[in-house]
């Protein structure tokens, strides 16, 4: 059997889905990061295989761009928690409710 | 040596083809950015300095932005087809551009004014906040600008990562952490849908660029548009997030609650007109096309914002809170023009966000300044008496708040009229008919706050006295930047209320256009 580009756009829903799925379940903190990750190199995926289905090289471009905003976003991401987790022992998500209305 | 013998085994390579670069479009942005940049380096040598200094250089610096503007204004509404595109077709060079760009670059300096108060008051270091802010607003300009989904996601983040970081900058208060976190969390998770938007897009039209993608879907029927209608949906949830449009708020109570009050005021002005410049840029230009399918969609989150915002707000106690919330029915309203998808409906949206810029950093500013040490004292209580702790205060509020409810008279009431007009003109009655009661609900909301402020009996100094500083006699201190900053934006909402002519000439001027660049700009350019 061939594996064409639409095999990689289907596993990359999937784990478009499964970071989305993850970052509204989990509640640490560092595992919502990570599902981010999963979230948008699950689009790199996407963009690669389009790519090639296109023969285009933009695809394949455009996920330059995307690794150095993900890469700047962890940065911050883990300096917030960092600067969260030094006031209180232990940082889940759901410790973070003194903002409700 | 190894090099030069690397370099000397290297046979002759062909020059790249770079595209060429029209520096001055790119000079609103280039004094932004690299005016921070700068800022940032002198910052970590000269530590001695007072933070007063970075605040002025940091509203200087937007102010010159919004300068430079001028002359390319002058060159895009010269002749009528001036408008047109550099740095091969990804950065376009139109009217619309560079109005938001001014929209933003004012902000920040309004910002930074407001900015330096807080920093001294909360005793918080210099001069990374105006750094992030001008940061911030950089990538905001490259959103005005873009003309690549590519730019514009690079854009988007910039904006966001710099707000991510200014939403906590109140190092040592929890609140600010916590709305921090977040935003970023939320942040991140719409940036995400946005990006598999375009790849969505990319894989249904094979570009990135809108100028292409409007030319292939002008000459080519797709016998199968899933893949392009899931990419306007995932754009559409992106971009609803980053202007805090129902469902996608949920963020914005509470962001704009912990965050600290200069830097909410730049969240609703400038992130606000960024977010809006790139749903009108992709969908109301290059999806025109499409706007059978998009429209609709644009229609019920305009409903749900303007209903979910002004009456959740009736209920709030935190004037912050309301004001986020209050923040979220403009954000319907300024909907409402999007959906009418025309030239006037553009307009009409150029001149909201241009007018309420200033009206809510005028209110955020005075927030700002009444809050008191740690910026905590927002009840509706802490508001009780207002007008005799500080006259000006209370009066400035009630300015803002009659122009955001859209009394005559002020430059709110134009603006409602404008997006409420182009709605009835593109036939969306029904839209047109909630603006309405949207409006009179909030209304009865910000009447309810300036009555607090005049009327309400500051009942006992005891409760309040915690605090020390929100005793009923103690009359409170504006900072001189502040007030600049608040005194500037009631005189543009009194000004232009009584004769919005200019901003709406301006506004009508502010074409969106997308024009690729032709061979003549291309000899300019090189």
């Amino acid at each position: 059997m061939e594996i064409t580009a639409n095999w990689y756009l289907i596993l990359s829903a999937a784990l478009f889905s499964i970071g989305a799925i993850g970052l509204l379940i989990r509640r640490n903190p560092l595992v919502m990061f990570m599902c981010v990750e999963l979230m948008l190199n699950a689009v790199n995926l996407s963009f690669v295989a389009f790519g090639d289905r296109l023969g285009d090289i933009a695809g394949q471009v455009s996920v330059f761009f995307v690794l150095v905003v993900a890469a700047a976003e962890v940065v911050v991401g883990l300096a917030l928690v960092v600067a969260i987790s030094r006031r209180r022992a232990t940082t889940t998500a759901d410790d973070l409710s003194v903002l409700r209305g | 040596m190894i090099i030069q013998t690397l370099l000397a085994q290297q046979a002759p390579v062909e020059a790249i083809d770079t595209p060429a670069i029209d520096w001055a479009i790119l000079a609103p942005l280039l004094i932004m950015s690299v005016g921070g940049i700068l800022m940032l380096t002198f910052a970590s040598i000269l530590k001695t300095l007072s933070s007063s200094v970075w605040s002025i250089a940091a509203t200087m610096i937007s102010l010159a932005t919004a300068i430079t503007v001028i002359p390319l204004w002058m060159r895009v509404t010269d002749t009528e087809n001036s408008a047109t595109s550099t740095l091969a077709n990804a950065v376009a060079f139109d009217g619309f551009s560079l109005f938001l760009t001014v929209v933003i670059a004012l902000s920040v300096a309004l910002s930074a004014m407001l900015a330096d108060g807080y920093l001294k008051r909360e005793g918080l270091e210099g001069p990374e906040l105006y750094v992030l802010l001008m940061m911030s607003a950089a990538g905001g300009i490259i959103m005005a600008f873009a003309n690549d989904l590519i730019v514009l996601f690079i854009g988007l983040e910039i904006l966001s990562i710099a707000v991510y970081v200014l939403a906590a900058m109140h190092t040592r208060k929890l609140e600010s952490q916590e709305a921090g976190i977040k935003y970023f969390v939320l942040g991140a998770f719409s940036s995400a849908f946005f990006l598999y938007g375009i790849a969505m897009i990319y894989g249904a039209t094979g570009s990135t660029n809108l100028i292409d993608i409007k030319n292939f879907l002008a000459a080519t029927v797709l016998d199968d548009d899933a893949l392009l209608l899931a990419g306007f949906a995932l754009m559409l949830v992106g971009l609803a997030f980053k202007v805090a449009a129902v469902p996608f708020h949920f963020w914005t109570p509470d962001v704009y609650q912990g965050a600290p009050s200069p830097v909410v005021a730049y969240m609703a002005s400038a992130v606000k007109a960024a977010g809006f410049a790139a749903i009108i840029r992709v969908f109301v230009l290059t999806f025109e096309q499409y706007r059978t399918d998009w429209q609709p969609v644009v229609y019920v989150l305009a409903i749900l914002s303007l209903l979910v915002g002004s009456f959740l707000a009736i209920v709030q106690t935190d004037v912050k809170r309301m004001l986020a919330y209050s923040s979220i029915s403009h954000a319907g309203f300024i909907l409402v023009g999007v959906q009418a998808a025309t030239e006037r409906g553009v307009a009409a949206v150029l001149f909201y966000l241009a007018v309420y810029s200033f009206m809510v950093i005028g209110s955020f500013g005075v927030l700002t300044v009444a809050g008191g040490t740690g910026d905590n004292a927002h009840s509706l209580d802490d508001y009780k008496g207002l007008s005799k702790r500080s006259p000006l205060l209370a009066f400035a509020l009630m300015i803002f708040l009659f122009s955001q409810a859209g009394i005559p008279l002020t430059t709110g009431f134009f603006a409602k009229f404008g997006v409420i007009s182009a709605a009835i003109d593109a036939r969306s009655f029904w839209l047109a008919v909630v603006a309405m009661i949207s409006a009179v609900v909030g209304a009865y909301l910000y009447l309810r706050v300036i009555v607090t402020m005049f009327f309400a009996e500051d009942d006992d100094s005891e409760e309040d006295g915690a605090d020390g500083e929100a005793t009923t006699a103690e009359p409170i201190d504006i900072p001189l930047g502040a007030g600049i900053a608040i005194a500037v934006c009631v005189l543009v909402t009194v000004v232009f209320g009584v004769w919005p002519g200019p901003i709406d000439d301006l506004a009508r001027e502010a074409i969106p256009r997308l024009v690729a660049e032709s061979a003549a700009v291309l000899q300019i350019g090189n």
